[in-house]
């Protein structure tokens, strides 16, 4: 028989003394979580930022945010899926919900964040599935009977686009938007808060996490919301330079939509990293300054185990440097484009020097562990723990948002606005 | 408006209905069936240990692993010993190599011999479960598979676990950890199938010198009791606010 592995062995390395039930129970999955609901949070308030404040410079994304988002929220659980060690037993957090749990809230305040988005979405897109479904009326094939039904269920029987019932729709859309920011931020707030709020974790118990989450949640949404833009973008323009056929549209005027866009975007993009950047290093002063009993052993994790991963991968890589590239004047596409992949490094760094920093440390703070993340996996465990379940849990998001652009499409070229831009 | 016979008869009758029907939902209770419903036991339990009696042999670690069913050669234990080690230059070493289930046998701790005329002070500490009043394991259950017994200890429901580890995350103990087998959370019950029989937590009975005892802290004559109250006794990390009742007759500021 061969002998029992305890969960975490594979993966923990000790050093000094730890209790000997001590292993890293979190891993990469658990990175993955709070970075995919912060990517949600963030693709949806961006989208707010217009329909709520009307802030015409975001048009064009609003609508494609909005989509992304949902189709980040639909995976956003799955990386606690994985993580479960039961996972079949996964409804009984709605079944039986311990409210003085911050994970019981999960299913309610997800559904009900899911609830509103997908509301929104109907309405954004109500007007296309009408008009697809009566297109398609009369279309011969099975192909086109088979769309025409699926938007005919997606109308919900709802036929009226008269400007009097779109205005109306304008206007749910908006109250949708702006009950919906404080939900995301309350998603994803939570989601700081079941780290926050685990007393016996030196490094995670701090009010102040949930509103780091936050900010640094609306940073990475924004952020990936704009590079998935321009790899779109970037796209089209190939497909224009290659085909033969006249497109309707030439690469110059998507170069100039896309590239105003973007400059409009950034200074959003760069409000709320100062604000993210701020909030955490308050929150390394304090610790250091305050230097309560955990202060030895969180000093030398902080500025020795884990210095490399805080203060250059997170700090200059994800931080700094975007931050000087997009402030350089004379912002170009490129130079954007590296700019918010570091950005997204550096807020995924952050995730994960809290969720694995928090458990570098013994709780006697008399020993460390050390997180080998496995690569090449050999059994099922290490395969969801480890690369490849992180990488699935990431590429998963834009499988689902090029279906769902099938039935919303959310990157509409939209060509009078470039005339408007255009110089 | 004449109020006749048959109005008050119709409005009695009506009266009646709408008080009696109600009460149907309630039931009468007897004296016993009161007090289990509110849970109202005479029993808290609590557990001692006295660290200077402790020799570090092990037996109660091997006895938890045998009476509990948790395998044998993996590292993780419901009971364990730590042993400290205060040099005279001020260092401090801590081991519990396999949580001490072979016992501490050598002068070796973690590939380094120490010398015995370098030792200030040594001693050995058991630890376990404190099955603390406010358990904050109890607490951060996201589905309300571990929960607290009338009688003061913690169990978790092996059926309803979804084995987030939220619970091991939140014990400022580190006593939870994932049945390699069950693959749920697992931790110390006081050997909750053997105290309700009358009998004693196996490593109680397994420790030959008497360092590990049971007690019912509601009971005054309880030697467990009596002790505490007599005697100057310690609880580990209070400063969480878990209100441990595993209680230490000879704790020392390098007890983590």
């Amino acid at each position: 028989m061969t002998p029992e592995m305890v969960h975490g062995a594979e993966w923990t390395v000790k050093e000094l003394f730890t209790y000997p039930n001590e292993y890293i129970y979190w891993t990469i999955q658990i990175v993955m979580y709070p970075f995919l609901t912060g990517l949600v949070a963030g693709a949806f308030v961006l989208s707010s930022l217009y329909h709520v404040f009307g802030q015409e410079d975001l048009k064009d994304m609003a609508k494609f945010a909005l989509v992304f988002s949902f189709a980040l929220l639909l995976v956003a659980p799955m990386p606690l899926l994985f993580h479960l060690q039961q996972p079949q037993r996964n409804f009984e957090v709605m079944l039986t919900p311990h409210f003085t749990s911050a994970i019981a809230a999960f299913g309610i305040v997800f559904s009900i964040y899911a609830a509103i988005v997908a509301t929104e979405i109907w309405f954004v897109f109500r007007k296309h599935f009408v008009e697809q479904a009566v297109a398609l009326k009369n279309k011969e094939g099975i192909g086109n009977v088979v769309k025409m039904n699926i938007f005919r269920v997606l109308t919900l029987g709802a036929y009226d686009i008269s400007e009097e019932a779109l205005q109306k729709d304008e206007k749910a859309i908006k109250v949708l938007a702006g009950v919906g920011i404080p939900v995301a931020c309350f998603l994803h707030g939570y989601a700081g808060f079941i780290f926050g709020s685990v007393k016996a974790n030196a490094l995670w118990m701090t009010p102040l996490m949930p509103v780091i989450f936050i900010m640094s949640a609306i940073v990475s949404g924004i952020a990936l919301c704009l590079l998935t833009y321009i790899i779109i973008m970037e796209w089209k323009k190939f497909r224009i330079k290659t085909s033969r056929k006249p497109r309707g549209v030439t690469t110059e005027e998507v170069v100039g939509a896309e590239l105003d866009l973007l400059k409009k975007t950034s200074k959003y993009l760069i409000g709320f990293m100062i604000a993210a950047i701020t909030l955490e290093i308050l929150d390394l002063v304090f610790r250091g300054y305050t230097a309560v009993k955990s202060w030895d052993i969180l000093r030398t994790v902080i500025y020795g185990k884990d210095f490399t991963n805080i203060f250059f991968l997170q700090y200059v890589i994800g931080n700094l440097l975007p931050f000087t590239l997009l402030l350089i004047p004379g912002l170009t596409v490129k130079r954007k484009g590296i700019a918010l992949v570091l950005v997204l490094f550096g807020v995924f760094m952050m995730r994960w020097n809290v969720v694995i920093g928090g458990q570098a440390f013994s709780l006697s703070f008399a020993g460390y562990m050390h997180y080998h993340m496995p690569i090449i996996p050999h059994n099922f465990e290490t395969f969801r723990e480890g690369l490849f379940g992180a990488i699935f849990m990431g590429v998963l998001p834009f499988v689902f948002f090029w279906g769902m652009n099938k039935f919303v499409p959310s990157l509409e070229y939209k060509k009078q606005k470039t005339e408007l831009n255009a110089p | 408006m004449k109020f006749t016979r048959r109005d008050f008869l119709i409005t009695a009758i009506k009266g009646a209905l709408v008080t009696t029907l109600p009460m149907g939902a309630v039931r009468l209770l007897s004296p016993s069936e009161v007090r289990a419903s509110i849970k109202e036991t005479n029993v808290r339990w609590g557990f001692l240990i006295d660290t200077r009696k402790c020799v570090g042999c092990g037996f109660c670690v091997k006895a938890c692993k045998n009476e509990n069913e948790i395998p044998y050669d993996v590292p993780v234990t419901r009971t364990w010993v730590e042993r400290y080690i205060v040099l005279k230059d001020g260092e401090q070493l801590i081991d519990s190599p396999m949580g001490a289930r072979d016992g501490f046998t050598g002068q070796r701790v973690r590939e380094r011999d120490v010398d015995p005329k370098d030792i200030a002070k040594a001693f050995f500490v058991p630890k376990l479960c404190n099955q603390c009043e406010k358990p904050p394991c109890v607490q951060v259950c996201p589905v309300g598979a571990t929960y607290q017994t009338p009688d003061g200890v913690i169990l978790v429901d092996r059926s309803w676990c979804i084995g987030c580890g939220y619970c091991i995350m939140a014990c400022p103990y580190g006593v939870r950890f994932f049945h390699p087998v069950h693959r749920v959370a697992d931790k110390c019950t006081f050997c909750y199938h053997r105290i309700h029989k009358g009998m004693n937590p196996a490593c109680v009975d397994a420790c030959p010198f008497g360092a590990r005892r049971l007690g019912n802290l509601k009971d005054p004559n309880d030697f467990v009791t009596k002790t505490i109250l007599s005697k100057r006794v310690g609880v580990l990390k209070d400063e969480y606010g878990t209100k441990p009742m595993a209680y230490y007759i000879g704790l020392d500021e390098n007890v983590r």
